[in-house]
């Protein structure tokens, strides 16, 4: 079975550690992670930009694109699409064009970190 | 790291908000500073011990608050009790924390003490001074050594200014619109203020400059996620993430400037760069254009080549 582990953590917190803190501390995950690298079983690491570079974009009767994270508690993240494009807007294009006719929130955030990975074979059945 | 190091970012982030709220409950700033000092003190002493509470801040709030209370009570059996402007706030509180700081409260706690760092009446020195002692909690010692004097010039610094801010009546009301605008751009001001003297190649230590930096771009940072939709605080935030990227190259091992066309760019920080351009371009979608976002624009194209070559100056042209 494939998973992904989302992290949540307080933003004002992260955003508190120094510099030396921050890497003490990605480091500590890397001892986890390396050896699962190895041994095939680690797939895409993301690490995300700050809350604060989202844009959210909320489709359904009225499109509406706000500043910002997605703020409400009552949908849950349900998946995500990595997708390289030239511009905000151009993302933006693409969410409303994917969620076209349905009732969907997509917060934009662009990515601090990408290492695809994917030394796993992705398996049709696994998900 | 030693053992308790996991709590410094826990305190070092919930000081602005908790700062906030015991100012609005206590109306005076030393008092509020005390207070959230002895919070602190009893969340070295308990967190490790029970873990850390589910929300941080709130605790160092409540504690804060009964902390000082209990002083003042102690202290009011010898002395006449506090005038009703000092406890008017208080009775509502407890119910205020224990549903947790809305929004709104926590933003505008937060600006509110922000603003009083940057009154038109401190000089810029003090302005930002007061802004990393009671904003970000620096040490007296530490700022002084960013601005080369004495830590007792420092000290009586930092006090004049406190007297002047507390003569100033700041209103404690939450403001209107107009107010909230005009708040905001005076801390935009004074936060750029604070980096522009960590960028600054006059005064102190690099260690202590990039401290500075640091802190104004956690300051921005901070506003920004207070204020989202702002496209000038998008811009301050942006404007400085791009032009700190560039600081590991911008000093030769003499501490001389370094002219941007000379710079060795693979030193720049990319991440950085990736933010601040994400912001601008955030930013300039809003077609509501102000100095920071300019800047940071021009910044942006500057950045944005790998090569003095590759500027795009056509671009720069158009800002």
């Amino acid at each position: 079975m494939l998973y992904a582990l989302l992290c949540y953590s307080d933003e004002a917190v992260v955003l508190s550690r120094t510099k030396a803190e921050d890497d003490a501390l990605i480091a500590k995950r890397h001892r986890v992670t390396d050896p699962l690298a190895a041994r095939g079983k680690l797939g895409a690491t993301i690490r995300l930009m700050p809350t604060t570079a989202a844009t959210t974009v909320r489709m359904g009767r009225e499109r509406v694109v706000l500043d910002g994270p997605f703020a409400e508690t009552k949908e849950a993240l349900l998946g995500l699409y990595v997708v390289d494009c030239a511009s905000l807007d151009e993302a933006i294009a693409l969410a409303q064009q994917v969620g076209r006719d349905e009732k969907v929130v997509f917060e934009i955030r662009p990515l601090r970190f990408y290492e695809p990975q994917g030394t796993f074979k992705f398996r049709e059945t696994a998900v | 790291m030693t053992e308790l190091a996991w709590i410094d970012p826990l305190l070092r982030s919930a000081r602005p908000q908790a700062v906030g709220a015991l100012l609005r409950y206590f109306r005076d700033l030393d008092q509020a500073e005390e207070a959230f000092q002895e919070a602190c003190l009893r969340a070295l002493r308990n967190w490790p011990v029970n873990g850390p509470p589910r929300d941080p801040t709130s605790w160092l709030i409540l504690v804060g608050r009964n902390v000082a209370l209990d002083d003042m009570r102690r202290r009011s059996k010898t002395a006449p009790l506090p005038g009703d402007a000092e406890l008017s706030d208080l009775d509502d509180a407890e119910a205020d924390i224990a549903e947790r700081l809305d929004n709104s409260h926590y933003r505008d706690d937060v600006l509110r003490l922000l603003f009083i760092c940057c009154h038109p009446d401190l000089p810029a020195v003090q302005q930002i001074a007061l802004a990393l002692r009671v904003v970000s909690g620096l040490s007296v010692k530490e700022i002084a050594r960013a601005f080369l004097v004495s830590e007792a010039a420092m000290e009586q610094r930092i006090t004049r200014a406190k007297s002047a801010v507390a003569r100033a009546d700041v209103a404690f009301a939450a403001p209107d619109a107009v107010e909230r605008a005009e708040r905001l751009a005076a801390v935009a001001a004074m936060i750029y203020l604070v980096f522009n003297e960590g960028y600054s190649a006059s005064g102190g230590t690099v260690h202590v400059r990039l401290a500075l930096c640091e802190e104004a771009i956690r300051l921005s940072r901070l506003l920004l996620a207070l204020f989202p939709g702002e496209p000038e605080i998008m811009g301050l935030a942006a404007l400085l993430l791009l032009q700190d990227a560039r600081a590991p190259a911008r000093l030769d091992a003499d501490g001389a400037i370094i002219l941007l066309e000379d710079q060795d760019r693979s030193l720049w920080n990319r991440d950085m760069i990736a933010e601040g351009l994400a912001l601008i371009e955030k930013a300039l979608r809003h077609r509501r254009p102000g100095p920071y976002q300019v800047q940071a624009a021009i910044a942006g194209v500057h950045a944005h080549a790998v090569r003095p070559e590759d500027t795009d100056w056509s671009e720069i042209d158009q800002l």
